[in-house]
């Protein structure tokens, strides 16, 4: 997949998270995503953001917007180098939480998105990714 | 020097710019194929003279084996020009591909003639004029299929659009009828144009009939309940009607709970009880 | 430092949420408003979202917490305004925010809070009885 514009934001603090919501809505905006659209996709953000933040301990994500034949879309990947998940299909059932949260956050996203992948090892870090065409 | 100096095809063309023109119009307009009542010959006559020049100007600059080069952009403009009008005219693909392919005969036979002393040069030249306007052939087909395929997607839209009336019933009472099959996409924009009109009017209650979908599996249960509970989010409830026996023998069968949900078999019962909610009392006045 | 503010209308508190929210302030809010609610003995709390374009399992979640603190304080909560696309998206994420009551706005909210409040009097009075 090409990718045609890309950027790398830090994510270190719940300003920073912010920062990223506001930041993925401008690109799904120049996208020309629906409203709707819009919304589940920074929502998505959001939740992933918290979790990098909260379970990696900060990170970082980076934003592309990548095309596949005449579809564009919006890539958002978070990074973290945190403690890593033990188990990602327990993960990613609903209302599985270790942080006292909903356990929404990964389940969620992953439902929020067109294209989602995930990729952890115990004590080597979290890499998530979400994709959303528009 | 221009990097085409080993090529005769830009000065072919910088020479015999009218007289190939002049071939290559009458080749057009004797062909059998040729669709007079879609195209008038004035207008023909004025895209290929267009073409020809552009063609003209780019070759002399630009390169014989790339089309997609910044030369080349007058000419690719002018062919998606060319092509969408052509697409929204009623020429099929073939038709609009052999406008510009059909200008290789002339071509061809006056580099024959000029080249004659010349066979290696000739072969050369054979081939790049081949590749070249096999490149502008396609990329006219290319601009035709988008251009047909932004008609598809637009058309797709709007019958989405005109599919999903709401109508408003009473003071704030709205009614959704569905008629026909609920895929995703559909679904989806159903959803959306229902709950907008809920925030529009303010209405309280929404009745999604269902009389004229044939048939309700998962899927569509599932996105049933999923406008439901956003519409109960936004602070109004919904009422489903129109369930026929069938239907609510196969909800009970997929193990759909629509417990949660107020139904009804008609319309009519419907919009009684969504009356009654709102506060609305009616009495039948006797004779 | 940031804050949210919160209007007294009568018996009601009324909190317009305006901006993108981040969690410190949203824990603010929760504490203003609960102690709000004691001090003026407020029967019931609006809260308008209708700025908010988006509403993630966090803000979901202090908004179900704010309407079980207010129970606990005998104050009635209703939330008002959501827009379509945020609900839509609450709803694909899994949140449905039981035990919450909603309302379209401002106006219908406050309706719902006083039909409320009459049927909690009525009740007291018949179990007094």
């Amino acid at each position: 997949m090409p990718v045609q514009r890309d950027e790398v934001m830090p994510i270190r603090s719940s300003e920073d998270v912010v920062r990223v919501r506001q930041m993925v809505r401008q690109w799904a905006v120049t996208l020309g995503f629906s409203l709707v659209d819009q919304t589940k996709i920074v929502t998505a953000a959001s939740e992933l953001a918290r979790n990098t933040l909260g379970y990696g301990g900060g990170g970082e994500v980076q934003l592309e917007i990548v095309q596949k034949g005449i579809r564009s879309g919006l890539r958002l990947t978070f990074i973290d180098q945190g403690p890593g998940i033990l188990d990602i299909e327990l993960a990613l059932k609903d209302g599985y939480t270790t942080g006292g949260g909903l356990g929404l956050g990964l389940s969620g996203a992953k439902r929020l998105s067109n294209e989602f992948e995930i990729f952890s090892r115990p004590g080597e870090g979290t890499r998530v990714s979400i994709t959303r065409w528009k | 020097m221009t990097i085409n100096s080993q090529s005769y095809f830009p000065e072919l063309l910088k020479q015999y710019e009218q007289e190939l023109l002049t071939d290559w119009l009458n080749n057009q307009l004797s062909t059998a194929t040729r669709r007079t009542g879609l195209l008038k010959e004035a207008e023909l006559r004025e895209q290929s003279r267009q073409l020809m020049n552009s063609l003209r100007n780019a070759v002399q600059h630009g390169s014989l084996t790339d089309t997609n080069t910044p030369e080349w952009l007058p000419v690719r403009e002018l062919l998606a020009n060319i092509s969408n009008t052509r697409a929204q005219q009623g020429f099929n693909p073939a038709e609009t591909a052999t406008f510009v392919l059909s200008l290789k005969k002339p071509l061809l036979t006056r580099l024959r003639k000029e080249l004659e002393k010349q066979p290696d040069l000739l072969a050369e030249d054979i081939w790049t004029t081949n590749l070249l306007l096999d490149q502008l052939g396609l990329y006219t087909v290319e601009v035709y299929q988008k251009s047909r395929e932004d008609v598809i997607a637009r058309q797709q839209q709007e019958l989405l659009e005109l599919s999903t009336p709401v109508v408003q019933l009473w003071e704030n009472i709205l009614a959704l009828p569905l008629i026909g099959t609920l895929d995703s996409a559909r679904t989806q924009v159903v959803m959306e144009n229902l709950l907008q009109k809920i925030v529009d009017t303010g209405a309280s209650i929404a009745i999604i009939d269902i009389t004229g979908v044939p048939t309700v599996d998962t899927l569509v249960a599932q996105h049933l309940l999923k406008t439901v509970a956003a519409a109960r989010l936004m602070g109004a409830d919904c009422i489903i009607s129109g369930i026929r026996p069938q239907i609510a023998q196969t909800i009970v069968h997929l193990g759909v709970d629509l417990s949660a949900v107020t139904t009804k078999a008609t319309l009519a019962a419907a919009f009684a009880i969504a009356l009654q909610r709102t506060g609305a009392t009616f009495t039948r006045a006797n004779k | 430092m940031e804050r949210i503010p919160i209007l007294k209308l009568g018996d009601f508190l009324l909190v317009t949420i305006q901006v993108d929210m981040h969690d410190q302030l949203v824990m603010t809010l929760q504490d203003d408003l609960t102690e709000r609610i004691v001090k003026t003995q407020a029967l019931g709390v609006l809260m308008d979202i209708s700025s908010l374009e988006i509403v993630d399992s966090f803000i979901g979640r202090m908004i179900g917490n704010i309407a079980a603190m207010a129970r606990v304080l005998d104050a009635e909560t209703v939330v008002v305004g959501m827009q379509p696309a945020v609900a839509i998206t609450l709803v694909e994420l899994g949140l449905s925010l039981p035990g919450v009551r909603t309302a379209l706005n401002v106006d219908s909210g406050m309706k719902l809070l006083r039909t409320m409040l009459d049927q909690k009097e009525m009740a007291n009075a018949s179990s007094a009885r």
